[in-house]
Formats: structure tokens, C-alpha cells, sequence
């Protein structure tokens, strides 16, 4: 097999990164932020998602297909977010247009 | 013929013919495994989509219903799901270098930490119907202002938090086969492609929740 065997320290840290990020992210949801509460949330939330989809699910070690379809996937939910709010938060922006 | 029977003899373990070898074998099946964890990102993504859109709608209506969520079996549960993907993460490590017992182990506490979380969600779920937060004619919701809005939220908690949770059961059945099979020796140092495939699988389940837990939980946790 071409697969690299990763050290447990390496797993190890990540876990502890994970872990830490978590309690984090729930001691930062207790602070008045205003907009920046959700910022930072998902923020917390992406940086944990990375350090899964890079380490755990090894994703740093794989052929450039794979990292291909992995970076096609995460495109197409970027497509599915931003084009769904354009419409959603620009309606009511021109008064005079009702249909809009 | 001596030589011909030898070279067909020289056959790596769980290799199929039709591969140059075994990293080309195990390389096919990560992608296709990642093919499938896209088109679940594009179903959860729908879901996902639809919470942005109610949730942009509703925001006061939203962050009101953080006061009924449990954020504590919420915050447990997430470390649960973390500690569960670390021991998954060894489980594969452990077949990488054909340790057989340590597979086992790791495989049994990874499907062990799964059965917590499950029993912490169904703990959860009592709490909401107790509580008639479960969307529909019996609906109750404490501020008035929000009945109908607020049930916008609870039926997307339920509708994500449940096919998060068949997707936990879903891989709980994996994980029992994948036990089954270890204890029978078919795996290898040279041949492990489940083990790494269905530990894919549950680390993709394991950020989908890392997501909904702020989504669900935390949205107005200060008010």
C-alpha cells in the first residue's frame, strides 16, 4: 500500500485541537457579539471541518483526483448557498420593481 | 510454462486483476468513495440551504428557540462524535500496520461512542416532546410572537438532526460488519479498503454535525 502511515501524535493533536475548538466555540457563543456571534461560529465550525477533511480523513495524502472532486463538491454547495441568497436577501431592494 | 505459472503466482492479496496494483486498487476506491460523500454534501446542502433561507427570514425568531435547545448534551454530544472520529482515525492506522486486536478494539470503542451519541440524541428528542416542540397540531411555543415561526426551526432541528442520526445508525451497522470481519481475519496490512472507506464515511458524518451543532444550538445562546 502507498499509504504513508500517519504518527498518533499527529491524530493526537488534531483531536486536542478539535476538542479545544469546540469549547470554544461554545464559550464564544455566550459573549454579545451581535453578527459577529455567527461569524465567528462558522468560522470555528469551517476550521474544525478542515482539520478533519486534511488529517482524519487523510485528504493531504490523496491523488489530485480526489482532491479534485472534494474541492468540485464544496464549489457546488458555495453555488447552491450564495446563488439562493442573491435572490432571497436583494428582494425589496428596488421599491418601484413589485415583481422583484 | 515454469515461468509464466510464477508470475501469475506473484498476486498481491485482495488485489483484482483488472488494477496495475494495489495503490492503484485503493486510489479507484477513495474516489469513489469521495463521489458518493459530494452527493451527500449536495443532500445535506439542500437542508443546509433551506435553514439559511428561514433562518435570514426569522432571525429573532430563530435565536429564541436557542433557550429550549440543550446546549450541554449538544456540547457533549460533539465531543462525543470528535472522540468517536479519533478512535475511528486509529482503528484504520491499526489496519495500516495489520494489527489485528488493536483494529478490533478501536473499532468496537469508535461503535461504543456512536451508541452514546444516539442514546444522547433519543434523550433529547423525549426532552422536545415533552416539551411539544415537535412540529405539528400539537405545537406549543412559550413566546407567542414566534408560535409559527419557531416551528420553522424545530421541523428543520428534526429533519437534520434525524437524517444526521440514520446516518449514525447507518454507519453503527457498518461499523458491526466491519467488526464481524476483522474477528474473521480479512484484513490485512495489504488489504484494509473497508476499514479506510467506512472510516471516510463516518468522519463526513462526524462534520456534518460539527456544523449543525452551532447552527441549532448556539444561535442566540447570549439572549
Amino acid at each position: 500500500m502507498s499509504h504513508q502511515v500517519v504518527s498518533v501524535k499527529v491524530y493526537a493533536a488534531v483531536f486536542g485541537a478539535l476538542l479545544a475548538l469546540t469549547i470554544t466555540t461554545v464559550a464564544v457563543s455566550k459573549l454579545e457579539l451581535g453578527e459577529y456571534n455567527f461569524i465567528a461560529a462558522m468560522t470555528i465550525a469551517v476550521i474544525k471541518a478542515t482539520l478533519v477533511v486534511m488529517f482524519f480523513m487523510d485528504v493531504r495524502h490523496a491523488t489530485s483526483m480526489t482532491k479534485l472532486f472534494v474541492g468540485a463538491g464544496l464549489f457546488w454547495m458555495t453555488i447552491l448557498l450564495v446563488f439562493v441568497l442573491s435572490d432571497y436577501l436583494s428582494r425589496g431592494w428596488i421599491p418601484g420593481l413589485l415583481w422583484l | 510454462m515454469a515461468d509464466s505459472d510464477t508470475t501469475l503466482a506473484i498476486h498481491e492479496p485482495g488485489l483484482r486483476h483488472h488494477f496495475d496494483d494495489s495503490a492503484q486498487q485503493l486510489d479507484s476506491s477513495t474516489l469513489g468513495m469521495w463521489v458518493f460523500l459530494v452527493t451527500e454534501v449536495m443532500f445535506f446542502g439542500g437542508m443546509f440551504g433551506a435553514y439559511t433561507v428561514y433562518r435570514s427570514m426569522y432571525p429573532e425568531a430563530f435565536a429564541s428557540t436557542s433557550h429550549f435547545m440543550n446546549v450541554t448534551i449538544g456540547a457533549i454530544n460533539t465531543g462525543v462524535l470528535i472522540c468517536s472520529s479519533f478512535t475511528m482515525v486509529l482503528a484504520v492506522r491499526s489496519a495500516q500496520l495489520g494489527q489485528k486486536k488493536a483494529l478490533i478494539v478501536f473499532l468496537i470503542l469508535t461503535l461504543l461512542l456512536g451508541c452514546v451519541f444516539l442514546g444522547l440524541k433519543y434523550s433529547e428528542y423525549h426532552e422536545k416532546w415533552v416539551d411539544h416542540h415537535i412540529p405539528g397540531p400539537g405545537f406549543q411555543y412559550q413566546d407567542p410572537r414566534y408560535v409559527h415561526q419557531a416551528q420553522i426551526l424545530f421541523f428543520l432541528y428534526f429533519a437534520m438532526t434525524g437524517m444526521h442520526a440514520i446516518h449514525m445508525i447507518v454507519g453503527v451497522g457498518l461499523l458491526t460488519t466491519l467488526i464481524v470481519m476483522a474477528a474473521r481475519s480479512r484484513f490485512s496490512a495489504a488489504w484494509y479498503t473497508p476499514v479506510e472507506m467506512i472510516g471516510l464515511y463516518w468522519h463526513f458524518v462526524d462534520i456534518v454535525w460539527i456544523f449543525l451543532f452551532p447552527l441549532l444550538y448556539l444561535i442566540g445562546h447570549t439572549k
